[in-house]
C-alpha cells in the first residue's frame, strides 16, 4: 500500500449472508455448495468496493460450522487473495470465532498451509492455522504494537531490524499485515479495523 | 422367490448375513422374511432398505414379511422406515399402525429419523434437525463437553455428504440412542448411512487404481480414503470430512466402520472385538457406514475425560 491508499473495513455477518446468498433459509454453514455461494458473495462485494479491504468474517452467530463449508468459504477465499493475479487487495481475518468453529478453521487452514487472524471467544487474538514460531512471534507483536517498523518490532523480539523485516515481510505476502511501502511501517489488521461491539 | 431369513436381531453384524443370502439367491425375486426379528438397529434398518433396493434391480419388486411383533412394528413406523420400505418393497405383516406398545423403545430414543439423502438440500435439513436435539443429549447424556457435542451435527453433514459426492446414487441416514450395548453397558448414539451406489473403489479408481496396480481392490480403496484420506477430486482440500470424522469420534473413544464392495475398515475402540480390516465380504454395491459414540467414562474421583477408553490402534 502507498501513502494515499486507505484501507476500508468491509464486515461480512457469515450467517446472515448465507441467508441472503443461498437460495433457502439455511441457518447453518454446511456443505460445499453453501460455502462455494458464501464466497462469491464475499468476493463479489470486495469486487464492487474497489479499494483496499480489510474483509472481517463474522462468526458470531454461525452455530455449526462443517470442513466442507470451511473448505470452500474461508480456505478458498484466502487462497485465492494470495495469488499474484488475486482481483483485489483483499485481507482477511475472523472475528466471533467460538471452539465450535475452531475444529473445522484450522483443519481446513493447516490442510492448505494458511494462516488466519482471528478474534477467539475468550482468548483474544489468535493466529490460527500454519504458522512459524518466528511468524507468530513477529504477529503477536505488531498485534500488540498495532502498528510499528521492523527496528520497533525487532525489539520486543530481540532480534535484529534485518530479521525481523524479513518475517513481517513474509507476514505481508502471507496478508496477514499490511505495509505501507513509502514509510516502511507494518499494519496489524486488527488495527485496521472498528474494534468488535 | 429366493427367501433371505433376517436374524432376530439386526445391527452391523447381522448385515453381511443379510448380504450372504442376497448373493446366495443369485437374482430373481427375493421375499425378506422379518417375522421373527425383535430387534433392530439404524444399521439394520437402513441394512433392510439397502438389501432391498439391490434385489429390486433384477426387475421384480422384493417382498418383505414384516416382524411380527407389534411393538417391533411400532418402533419400525416411528423411525419411519415403514414409509421408506414401502417405496423399496411390497410389504407383508403390517399391523394397523400406532397399535404396538413400545417396549421396544424402553431406554433408547430416536434421535434422527430414516431420511433419504439426495442433495445438499437434504443435508441442511438433517443438520437443521437433529442440532439442538443431538447437542443436549451428547452433553446431557453422554457427558460430552457441550462445545465438543455441537461437533455431532459436523459429523453428519460430512458423512451425508460423503454420498452425494462419491456415491452416484440416493443414500439413506438415521440415528438412535441406547442405554446400553452388547459390547458396553453405558448409553451409545449409533449412526448409520447408507448407500447403494458405485462404492469407494469405482469412486477413486480413475485417479487412484492405476498407482495400486494389481492390489487395487475394495480394501486398498478403503485404506486410501479412510487412512490417507484420498478422494477422486484434485482438489487438496476434499477428503478431510472422513479425517476429521475419525478424528473426533477417535477423541470420544467411539467406533467408525465403513463397509464397501467385499471389504469393511474400522477404527475400533477397545470395548469392540471387531477387526480392523475384513476382506473377501459378500459383494455389496455403495458404501455402508457406522458410526458409535459412548458416553464418556468418569473414573471414580476424577473428572471425566474425552477419550479416555483405550483404543486398540484402529485400522492398518
Amino acid at each position: 500500500m502507498n501513502g494515499s491508499e486507505r484501507v476500508v473495513p468491509l464486515r461480512f455477518d457469515l450467517s446472515e449472508l448465507v441467508r441472503r446468498s443461498v437460495a433457502s433459509l439455511y441457518s447453518h454453514l454446511v456443505t460445499r455448495p453453501t460455502g462455494r455461494a458464501l464466497r462469491i458473495g464475499i468476493e463479489s462485494q470486495i469486487a464492487e468496493l474497489g479499494a483496499i479491504c480489510v474483509s472481517i468474517l463474522d462468526f458470531t452467530q454461525v452455530v455449526v460450522l462443517d470442513y466442507s463449508c470451511a473448505d470452500e468459504t474461508v480456505a478458498k477465499l484466502l487462497m485465492r487473495y494470495q495469488q499474484p493475479d488475486r482481483p483485489a487487495e483483499a485481507y482477511f481475518i475472523a472475528r466471533g470465532v467460538a471452539d465450535r468453529h475452531r475444529d473445522a478453521l484450522e483443519a481446513v487452514l493447516e490442510r492448505h498451509g494458511l494462516a488466519l487472524a482471528a478474534d477467539v471467544c475468550d482468548v483474544g487474538p489468535v493466529l490460527l492455522g500454519t504458522a512459524s514460531p518466528a511468524e507468530r512471534e513477529a504477529w503477536a507483536v505488531l498485534e500488540t504494537l498495532v502498528r510499528a517498523d521492523a527496528a520497533g518490532v525487532a525489539g520486543a523480539l530481540g532480534a535484529s531490524p534485518r530479521e525481523a523485516g524479513v518475517v513481517l515481510d513474509r507476514l505481508v505476502e502471507r496478508r496477514l499485515a499490511v505495509k505501507q511501502e513509502s514509510s516502511g511501517v507494518y499494519y496489524a489488521l486488527s488495527g485496521l479495523v472498528a474494534p468488535a461491539p | 422367490m429366493n427367501l433371505i431369513e433376517v436374524p432376530r436381531e439386526l445391527d452391523e453384524r447381522g448385515f453381511d448375513t443379510l448380504v450372504n443370502a442376497l448373493v446366495a439367491s443369485g437374482g430373481g425375486r427375493v421375499l425378506v422374511d422379518a417375522r421373527r426379528t425383535r430387534w433392530l438397529d439404524p444399521y439394520g434398518m437402513l441394512g433392510l432398505l439397502a438389501v432391498g433396493s439391490v434385489a429390486g434391480r433384477s426387475g421384480e419388486r422384493p417382498l418383505l414379511q414384516l416382524p411380527a411383533a407389534a411393538e417391533v412394528q411400532s418402533y419400525l413406523d416411528r423411525m419411519g422406515f415403514l414409509d421408506q420400505a414401502a417405496e423399496i418393497y411390497e410389504l407383508h405383516g403390517a399391523l394397523r399402525r400406532g397399535r404396538g406398545a413400545r417396549g421396544l423403545e424402553k431406554g433408547s430414543e430416536v434421535l434422527l429419523e430414516i431420511t433419504p439423502v439426495r442433495s445438499h438440500a437434504d443435508v441442511h435439513q438433517v443438520v437443521d434437525r437433529v442440532h439442538e436435539r443431538a447437542t443436549v443429549l451428547l452433553a446431557g447424556q453422554l457427558g460430552y463437553p457441550r462445545s465438543e457435542a455441537m461437533q455431532f451435527s459436523v459429523i453428519l453433514s460430512e458423512v451425508c455428504q460423503n454420498i452425494i459426492e462419491h456415491a452416484g446414487a440416493d443414500g439413506w441416514v438415521a440415528a438412535q440412542t441406547y442405554s446400553k450395548t452388547r459390547q458396553l453397558d453405558r448409553r451409545v448414539v449409533r449412526i448409520a448411512v447408507m448407500d447403494v451406489g458405485m462404492g469407494f473403489k469405482a469412486s477413486l479408481a480413475s485417479t487412484h487404481a492405476t498407482r495400486y496396480g494389481d492390489r487395487w481392490s475394495d480394501a486398498t480403496a478403503l485404506e486410501a480414503a479412510f487412512i490417507h484420506g484420498l478422494t477422486r477430486f484434485h482438489d487438496p482440500g476434499r477428503g478431510q470430512g472422513l479425517q476429521q470424522i475419525r478424528r473426533n469420534v477417535g477423541r470420544w473413544g467411539g467406533k467408525v466402520s465403513i463397509r464397501s464392495g467385499t471389504a469393511r475398515i474400522a477404527d475400533v475402540p477397545d470395548y469392540d472385538d471387531a477387526p480392523p480390516l475384513e476382506e473377501n465380504l459378500p459383494p455389496f454395491p455403495g458404501a455402508q457406514i457406522f458410526i458409535e459414540l459412548p458416553a464418556r467414562v468418569a473414573p471414580a474421583g476424577t473428572p471425566a475425560a474425552a477419550g479416555s477408553i483405550q483404543r486398540r490402534g484402529g485400522a492398518r
